[in-house]
């Protein structure tokens, strides 16, 4: 029994996959498959900038009246940034449709790859380290998509309210929303863009993890006895 | 070689599947005891249930009922951490499709398992293209599968079995995707690094080439071990044999 113990901490200090070859070998998956996995990452693009473009849109517009009800009439009127409901329900709408499509991508990457997974556990990978790389592929991915999504998202806001409001936007720079709204509520264009890579990774995460756990769960022999 | 000194130990395992309502007995009451330093080859027709008993004797299967000993260790008594531990660091498999990960170059196949043993990136460097030159590509590390023939990628495959210093290396069918000349290649590298290298090769095959170098041949037929036959007396067989099959 003694010796088991023993024997069992040896092997838990002895197997193991230090983060940074984690990240590398991801890293390194992605690019092989770049054109595969630039259409993951432009389904989260889209996601991500249609939730910014939102947002950022409702605040700057926000910004842009109260600037002008500012100068046209001195009376003060609260401009209120909301969003209308129907806009929350498109956002959501799109947000699922984009979990979806990663859901998706990852099955299938995942299947494709099941004789890889088997061969990884032969070679002494656990079930963990499985799940580990496809989380980081897909959150790479989502970082990515997001990153992107926040800019193309957040321009696009930018440019809408440009034409709408004319070039009195221009006047709204010295004061331009980065941090916070008219009301203060923190929903300016920065936090909105964090907001955003937070989002986009969070939902390539919840896609990728149910194909990965399943993935990493496979006995070995049968991870490659799988035809695909 | 000391003839007494077991590696792997198969005692009364059986193997069941279930096909639907149907049960399959793939293994059938299987004793079997592999010695250090030995090539042993499984032989049998394909559905004998030797791939069964090779995943068995590799740790990558558990019997339904038997138990299987890798170096003392009951399989059936170990977690899955221990199971990986066996498996990354006595164990080395070679399969019939070479198995290596594409988006990997041959070295970083072959360091892979080093990665997973915890060794430093400058001791797998070395360590991985020494093996790399040992199977004879020690200028082709950079080198991706898709670059490289199927005897070269089998090559890689053996070098990345022996990553960790196994006792021993499995091969299930090392030969059967290759032509006749590389699969005597192959067969033969396996062999030198038997010898050299002193790691017990336990190979399960129909391929009767591997009958010249076996130390002894194990035929399974319906899940039972049908003989056990030593090379002394291999080599007088091999001609009818052969024949035989072709």
């Amino acid at each position: 029994m003694e010796k088991q113990a023993q024997s069992d901490s040896a092997i838990r200090s002895q197997i193991r996959l230090p983060f940074s070859e984690a990240v590398r070998i991801s890293f390194q998956s992605l690019k092989i498959r770049f054109w595969r996995s630039i259409i993951t990452t432009l389904g989260i693009l889209f996601g991500i900038a249609f939730l910014v473009a939102v947002i950022s849109g409702n605040t700057i517009e926000a910004a842009v009246q109260a600037d002008e009800t500012q100068t046209v009439d001195s009376v003060a009127q609260d401009a209120e940034p909301t969003i209308p409901p129907h806009q929350i329900w498109l956002v959501i709408m799109s947000l699922i449709v984009c979990v979806v499509g990663i859901s998706n991508a990852m099955l299938m990457s995942v299947t494709e790859r099941f004789r890889e997974i088997g061969t990884m556990k032969c070679l002494g990978a656990l079930d963990r380290f499985v799940v580990l790389l496809f989380l980081l592929e897909s959150s790479l991915q989502g970082l990515a998509g997001a990153i992107a999504g926040s800019i193309v998202g957040t321009l696009f806001a930018l440019l809408v309210n440009l034409r709408a409001a004319g070039w009195s936007l221009w006047r709204v720079f010295y004061q331009f929303p980065w941090f916070t709204d008219v009301n203060g509520a923190p929903l300016g264009v920065a936090p909105v863009i964090l907001i955003g890579c937070l989002v986009g990774m969070a939902l390539a995460v919840i896609g990728a993890a149910g194909p990965a756990f399943r993935a990493a769960k496979m006995p070995p022999v049968e991870a490659m006895r799988v035809e695909v | 070689m000391a003839a007494n000194d077991i590696v792997v130990s198969a005692i009364g395992v059986h193997k069941e599947y279930r096909m639907g309502a149907e049960v399959v007995h793939a293994l059938d009451g299987i004793d079997l005891d592999i010695y250090r330093g030995e090539y042993l080859s499984l032989m049998g027709p394909s559905g004998s249930g030797k791939s069964t008993l090779f995943n068995m004797v590799g740790a990558l299967d558990q019997p339904t009922k038997g138990d299987v000993f890798i170096e003392g260790e009951n399989m059936a008594q170990l977690t899955m951490e221990q199971l990986a531990w066996i498996r990354c660091n006595r164990m080395g498999y070679i399969f019939q499709s070479f198995n290596l990960l594409i988006v990997m170059t041959a070295l970083e196949n072959v360091t892979l398992p080093m990665i997973f043993a915890g060794l430093s990136p400058k001791q797998r460097e070395e360590r991985g293209k020494e093996l790399l030159s040992i199977v004879g590509l020690g200028d082709r590390w950079s080198h991706r599968p898709t670059e490289l023939s199927g005897g070269q990628q089998q090559r890689v495959a053996i070098a990345r079995a022996l990553a960790n210093e196994p006792d021993i290396v499995l091969a299930d069918e090392p030969t059967a995707n290759l032509d006749t000349k590389t699969g005597r290649e192959i067969i033969n590298l396996l062999k030198e690094l038997n010898e050299s290298q002193n790691v017990t090769v336990v190979s399960a095959t129909h391929d009767l080439k591997m009958l010249d170098v076996s130390d002894r041949v194990v035929y399974i037929r319906d899940g039972k071990v049908e003989q056990i036959r030593d090379r002394d007396e291999i080599d007088i067989h091999v001609g009818s044999l052969a024949g035989e099959h072709e």
